[in-house]
């Protein structure tokens, strides 16, 4: 039997390897145009010519030594589980620091198939990339492509095929000069005497171990007679600095870039001469980073997104409140016709109408708020908005990079703590981890979405918008307050590549935004709508309660918690129940609420407007916004950090919740 | 030689020397920007991040990191 043949997508961040993946394999993973989109392997496969091939995507890296967790787990995988064939995805317009990596991943000897991607950019520049020269001098094939339009990808598929047939050799080799080049090979000759981790190429071995690179080091350290080695690399620094009068590893990377220089100078022309222009982006950057405008603009953008949200998608949510409305009048007609037991048109009714179908009103409200996040996504504008906040985020103890996991959350706080990752310090990313749950997701959007729009009609937007503020404030505070506690060293700088400006393409935008409203769809006929019916069976038990009365089951389980939050307004058990399911998921808040109070035609609307005050409704969606992040967001807590990690954040969102749900009810007492 | 959190917005200088913490150092090298390299600097308002220019490389860099840059004319 043939054995399956693994293939490693590599390159630098945003150059493309995720679009080139999903072109090949028909998945449709995250796509963004900011560097650290995808920070965890991803695997898929693909037949070609009868054969099936295994692929990884992996996230971006600038160089084999990694500074954060994405990186780490590009490094490993390529460094550990050698993969048949390495496809290097480059960026062309920017060819001499994507080809950087390319270079180091030939000094490691693994088989290389280069993608020249981002052909059209090239082209736009009015440059021209002679790709046999360039394919002759590395001595590996390399493949034009336009990942974002799918070309290129039968001629990759070809490449990839006859690369992994072929037996291995190295003639490709970086010239470092006699001066380092003496030493490198009397340092492989101890290594080869010695026999030191035969399972690397050895001469990159000893270049990442001149380079001083930390985890090679550490597996040298590791080793039993390790002495003479060590010594014998110190030694070799020692000399080599004295030499250059600086250090031997800036020494190295300035000798790897020149070779690279020269290289791009051979393969490049410009076919058209093109005067020293502005770029758009500079031009952009201009005023979306303006020390007085960048902040009101992200404000402003956040904002409008909002008014867009709601203006477009209350309207849209209505007609389908009301046809739900409508289908639970005929259902429960037709079942008194049919003379059916009651309890069958109240599950019907009251459970699965009431409490999904007020959850899926939705739809139209979280399908745009996925398709701006797309937008802002695919335009390049996230990474500015974290440059943007880079200042504020300093004072705050956090880093200008965590705002992008924040941004992130605003969809769902699971990518939000994954995207974490990308922090080089650990203390900085747990921070920034602890603090995503206060990004208000996409599932809290329907709880917002129900009582602004009976308590706060006209203003819906601004009420929303104030909430998913006051959500990134309390997070700079919560930050604060934790880095005081537990962190108390400095925060990294910021060190983080600026994309250009893209249009986002309409069609991988629409996509993005199906993809989210199908999972929320999915979510509703699964989690929601067990934890609905859960509800429904506990509010018509025990056998002969009137349904969802205070007697019920879940009316007894309501009321023992009930208490809690009269403090804060909102101290009806069905309140408390709604608040409890809701740690399952997010939206089962409103699902509760719906399958509750939907009773016998009257609205959930119209008795909600009873139960609360508009005050008592605003610290409830404040609660809703801030209490315990769900489950699944939980255990992602979990998976990332540790147990005690994961018990503070949600201990502390609990207490926070209340103290500022009754904060805001007591204080606004007063002027109300 | 001069920090680079000094330099004026659309000023062009090069890079002399970096200091600081090992890792960071190592992470600029390998993007590209180490001693010897021509940069521009494409924004600096005094006191936030700066945004410096590498041929179509644009590099966001925090106040704190560009005062460990040392550059000159
Ligand atoms: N113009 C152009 N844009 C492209 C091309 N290929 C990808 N893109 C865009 O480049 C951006 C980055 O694409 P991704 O596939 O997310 O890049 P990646 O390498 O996976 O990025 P990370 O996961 O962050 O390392 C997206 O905005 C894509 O739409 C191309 O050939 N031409
Ligand atoms: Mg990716």
């Amino acid at each position: 039997m043939k054995k399956k043949i693994k293939i490693a997508l590599a390159g630098n961040p945003n150059s493309g390897k995720t679009t080139v993946f999903n072109n090949l394999t028909g998945a449709r993973q995250h796509v963004g145009n900011w560097p650290g989109v995808t920070v965890e392997k991803k695997e898929g496969s693909f037949f070609y010519e009868g054969r099936e091939f295994d692929i990884i995507d992996l996230p971006g890296i600038y160089s084999l030594t990694s500074h954060s967790l994405d990186e780490k787990v590009a490094r490993d995988f390529l460094l550990e589980e050698k993969p048949d064939v390495v496809v290097v995805i480059i960026d062309a317009s920017n060819l001499e620091r994507n080809l950087y990596l390319a270079v180091q991943l030939l000094e490691l000897e693994v088989n290389l198939v280069l993608s020249l991607n981002m052909i059209d950019l090239v082209k736009k520049k009015g440059m021209k990339i002679d790709m046999e020269e360039l394919s002759r001098v590395m001595n590996i094939p390399v493949i034009e492509t336009i990942a974002n339009k799918g070309k290129g990808m039968d001629e990759l598929k070809a490449a990839i095929k006859s690369s992994c047939n072929q037996e291995k050799a190295v003639t490709f080799k970086i010239d470092y000069n006699n001066d380092i080049e003496k030493e490198v090979e009397k340092l492989s000759q101890v290594l080869k005497e010695k026999k030191i981790l035969e399972n690397y190429s050895r001469r990159w071995l000893v270049l990442k171990l001149l380079e001083q690179d930390e985890n090679i080091l550490e597996k040298v350290k590791k080793l039993e007679d390790k002495d003479e080695v060590t010594n014998k690399i110190t030694e070799t620094i020692t000399k080599l600095e004295k030499h250059f009068g600086y250090d031997l590893e800036t020494a190295i990377v300035q000798r790897r870039y020149a070779f690279l220089r020269g290289l791009v100078k051979e393969c490049c022309t410009h076919v058209v001469g093109i005067k020293e222009r502005k770029e758009i982006t500079d031009k952009i950057d201009q005023i979306v980073t303006n020390k007085f405008l960048g902040i009101p603009i992200f404000l402003g953008l956040m904002w409008a997104s909002f008014q867009l949200v709601f203006t477009l998608g209350s309207p849209l949510a209505d007609l389908i409140d009301a046809f739900f409305g409508w289908v639970g009048e005929i259902i429960s007609l037709g079942l008194t016709a049919l003379s059916a037991p009651g309890w069958i048109s109240s599950l019907l009714v009251d459970g699965i109408i009431g409490g999904v179908g007020s959850v899926l009103v939705f739809l139209p409200n979280i399908l745009l708020l996925f398709l701006i996040i797309s937008v802002l996504e695919g335009s390049g504008y996230m990474a500015r908005a974290a440059f943007i906040m880079d200042r504020v985020m300093h004072a705050m103890g956090l880093h200008g990079k965590s705002f992008i996991p924040m941004m992130l959350g605003f969809g769902c706080n699971i990518p939000g703590i994954m995207a974490a990752r990308t922090l080089e310090s650990e203390k900085d990313r747990i921070l920034t981890i602890l603090v995503n749950p206060l990004m208000s997701c996409a599932a809290r959007l329907p709880i917002y979405t129900l009582f602004a729009g009976v308590f706060f009609a006209r203003h819906q937007g601004l009420v929303v918008f104030s909430l998913y503020f006051m959500g990134i404030v309390l997070a700079i505070v919560v930050a604060r307050i934790f880095k005081s506690i537990f962190f108390k060293q400095e925060i990294a700088p910021l060190i983080m590549e600026l994309p250009p400006y893209r249009l986002p393409q309409v069609k991988s935008v629409l996509i993005h935004m199906w993809e989210k409203g199908s999972l929320f769809l999915k979510k509703a006929g699964t989690i929601i709508f067990a934890g609905v019916i859960i509800i429904w069976v506990l509010a018509s038990l025990p056998p002969g309660v009137e349904y969802a009365a205070k007697e019920s089951l879940i009316g007894k389980l309501g009321s023992l918690i009930a208490p809690l939050f009269s403090l804060a307004g909102f101290g009806t058990w069905q309140a408390a129940v709604s608040l409890l399911f809701g740690i399952v998921a997010k939206e089962i808040v409103v699902g509760t609420l719906g399958t509750l109070y939907g009773v016998e035609g009257i609205g959930l609307k119209s008795v909600i407007l009873q139960q609360f005050t508009p005050l008592s409704a605003y610290a409830f969606m404040a609660m809703s916004l801030i209490y315990v992040p769900c489950i699944a967001a939980i255990a992602t807590i979990k998976k990332e950090t540790n147990w005690k990690w994961t018990a503070l954040a949600v201990g502390y969102s609990l207490i926070l919740g209340w103290i500022v749900a009754v904060l805001i009810y007591q204080i606004g007492s007063l002027f109300i | 030689m001069k920090p680079l959190s000094c330099v004026l917005s659309g000023e062009k200088v090069e890079i002399v020397e970096i200091r600081g913490g090992r890792g960071l150092v190592t992470k600029l090298l390998n993007m590209g920007f180490y001693p010897g390299v021509k940069i521009a600097v494409v924004s600096n308002n005094g006191y936030g991040p700066l945004i410096v220019a590498k041929k179509e490389i644009r590099l966001g860099l925090g106040f704190g990191m560009a005062q460990k840059i040392f550059v000159k004319e």
